[in-house]
């Protein structure tokens, strides 16, 4: 996949279907504002619960939460597909109600769900997608964003002949098709494989790298850990928590150190009972939990003492734990 | 006005006539060429004329109001159902398009595919009877009228209905029965009074003998009070569909 010339945004038009800014200076920094967003359901399922949320300009947002926590709900009001309840959203300073227009010839969409014209073309399909967005034909662009997603040998074949990978970039190529600024992936990879998730990776790094903000949901917390800049925590239809990753895993994350015991032990000795220790692998493991971002860990101590209560290993190793765990922990203390 | 997105949308759906070429068009052609040889040669060789109209004549309007009425429904209801039920509405949704755009791609390329369609069983009708259109502008105005009304119809239709059946439900059993029923095969002065004051509730009598109007000069109705009915029909379902968009009704949750 191909990462020369994916769809920049280009706000060359002014008009209602062009992505141009509103003139409001704090939407220089959030390019996406939720404020006091909720939703009740038609059978009295509430989806959202008061959500406060900003997406800053040419950022990935990783946006995490179990089955039913409310992400495609949200995406789906900021982006028109589901009446809003109580609340408001900008895009780009447009409110996506009165300014609907505006605020949507800003937004690219993939839903994760594989919508596909199954008698299409994709050549016609793609274009479709530019002509729905309020664009003038520009076939130099859909060769381009057919090229880049490695499609443009596929674009005369329907799109009922295609693999479940050409249509998940077919969905994507949909969605950049009138050079949108912001580009909403919702599960982008689910059901894909290794390669192609990596490929696509590479994909949403070179559409930030060209200035389009990235909003992603996924399961796949590896896939946050790997490209996301910021995080979101969702469950039960709130948002939990929203802080960038690396200080993320810096506040949250925990580091162990392992040791190998040369004997098992029965029980932590007394003498180490200040230390956050626990027995792991018959008593043959001493796990040793701290926090890596204070000045003293305590290993040397821990050290120290272990050597004077006569207590030898003959290896070691330190681990630290992943969004996942730290995801985990989250979405099991808001419960 | 997002006219780029209109024409997408237009497009796309006379592309999909052209690929489904002998559904969309061949099929209803064809079947009303039967109605001509069935009920134009076979019955109409023992009825001779229909008041100082040949009766392969007469029934021409008729015809090409059931086949009008039938496929605007069919064609416009298929249209915006499919994608309800393929998921690919989410994109039409999601586009900076208003809902009267939405309609006008829709409806407008389902009245074109039926006006069309009408035109072209004109055509072929005046090779089986001589024909003879005493009003060409109403005539044009009837069916244009008629085709989107019917189309916005079933572009309600493609709405409310959550599978086939119910898809087929409206054009098979309310539509084709009212269209024979409306005066398609017989002027409703051959009817005994009492039916004839029955058959003034059934809607499609009004377009069918407007229609005829304007072939003949001859109409079971007053010609104004057709056209005002066509107009009230279309006043109603664009209310109707305002409604639906205003609402989310079976769009958004």
């Amino acid at each position: 996949m191909s990462s020369s010339s994916l769809a920049a945004p280009r706000a060359t038009r002014r008009g209602d279907d062009t992505c141009v800014p509103a003139t409001d200076t704090r939407s220089a920094q959030a390019v996406v504002r939720v404020t006091g967003l909720s939703k009740r359901y038609d059978d009295g399922f509430q989806a959202l619960k008061d959500v406060d949320l900003e997406i800053r300009r040419g950022e990935i947002f990783a946006l995490l939460g179990p089955n039913g926590a409310g992400k495609t709900t949200l995406i789906s009001m900021i982006c028109g597909l589901v009446n809003l309840g109580a609340g408001q959203v900008t895009v780009d300073g447009h409110d996506v109600v009165r300014d609907f227009r505006a605020a949507r010839a800003c937004i690219g969409l993939v839903p994760q769900e594989l919508h596909t014209d199954a008698f299409e073309t994709v050549w016609s399909t793609v274009s479709f997608s530019r002509g729905l967005f309020g664009k003038p034909p520009n076939p130099a662009h859909i060769e381009r964003v057919l090229r880049d997603l490695t499609l443009w040998g596929k674009r005369n074949n329907r799109l009922l002949s295609l693999s479940g990978g050409m249509k998940r970039r077919v969905m994507i190529a949909k969605a950049l098709a009138h050079e949108p600024s912001i580009l909403f992936l919702d599960e982008p990879t689910a059901g894909v494989d290794v390669e192609l998730r990596r490929e696509m990776w590479e994909l949403v790094r070179a559409l930030r790298d060209n200035g389009v903000t990235i909003i992603l949901t996924t399961h796949y917390i590896e896939e946050a850990e790997e490209m996301a800049d910021r995080v979101g925590v969702i469950n039960g239809g709130e948002i939990i928590l929203v802080d960038e990753k690396t200080e993320l895993m810096r506040k949250l994350g925990r580091k162990q150190l392992t040791l190998h015991l040369q004997e098992p032990l029965d029980t932590v000795p007394a003498s180490l009972s200040a230390y956050s220790l626990e027995l792991a692998g018959d008593g043959h493991e001493l796990v040793y939990s701290y926090d890596a971002a204070t000045d003293s860990t305590g290993i040397a101590e821990l050290l120290t003492d272990l050597k004077a209560a006569d207590i030898r290993f003959r290896d070691l190793h330190t681990e630290q734990s992943s969004l996942e765990d730290i995801f985990v922990s989250l979405v099991r203390e808001s419960r | 006005m997002n006219w780029y997105a209109v024409r997408a949308i237009y497009r796309f759906e006379m592309a999909r006539a052209r690929r489904t070429l002998l559904q969309s068009v061949v099929s209803p052609v064809l079947t009303t060429c039967l109605y001509f040889v069935v009920f134009g040669a076979a019955i109409g060789s023992r009825i001779t004329e229909v008041e100082g109209v040949s009766y392969g004549a007469f029934i021409v309007p008729g015809l090409i109001m059931l086949m009008l009425l039938t496929q605007s429904v069919s064609n416009a209801s298929f249209a915006i159902f499919m994608p309800r039920f393929s998921g690919t509405v989410y994109e039409v949704l999601s586009a900076p398009i208003s809902h009267y755009e939405i309609v006008l791609g829709y409806v407008g390329a389902a009245a074109t595919k039926s006006v069309i369609l009408g035109l072209i069983v004109l055509a072929t009708a005046n090779l089986f009877v001589p024909l003879e259109i005493q009003h060409p502008v109403w005539m044009m105005l009837f069916l244009i009228l008629t085709a989107c009304t019917f189309s916005l119809l079933g572009f309600i239709i493609g709405i409310w209905a959550d599978n086939f059946e119910k898809l087929q439900f409206v054009p098979l059993l309310i539509i084709t029965p009212l269209a024979f029923l409306g005066g398609t095969f017989y002027s409703i002065n051959m009817l005994p009074p009492v039916w004839q004051t029955i058959t003034l509730l059934n809607p499609v009598v009004y377009l069918i003998s407007g229609f005829r109007w304007s072939f003949y000069g001859m109409a079971d109705v007053n010609v104004a009070l057709s056209l005002a009915m066509i107009l009230l029909f279309l006043g109603g379902c664009l209310t109707l569909v305002w409604w639906i968009f205003k609402t989310g009704y079976r769009l958004k949750a």
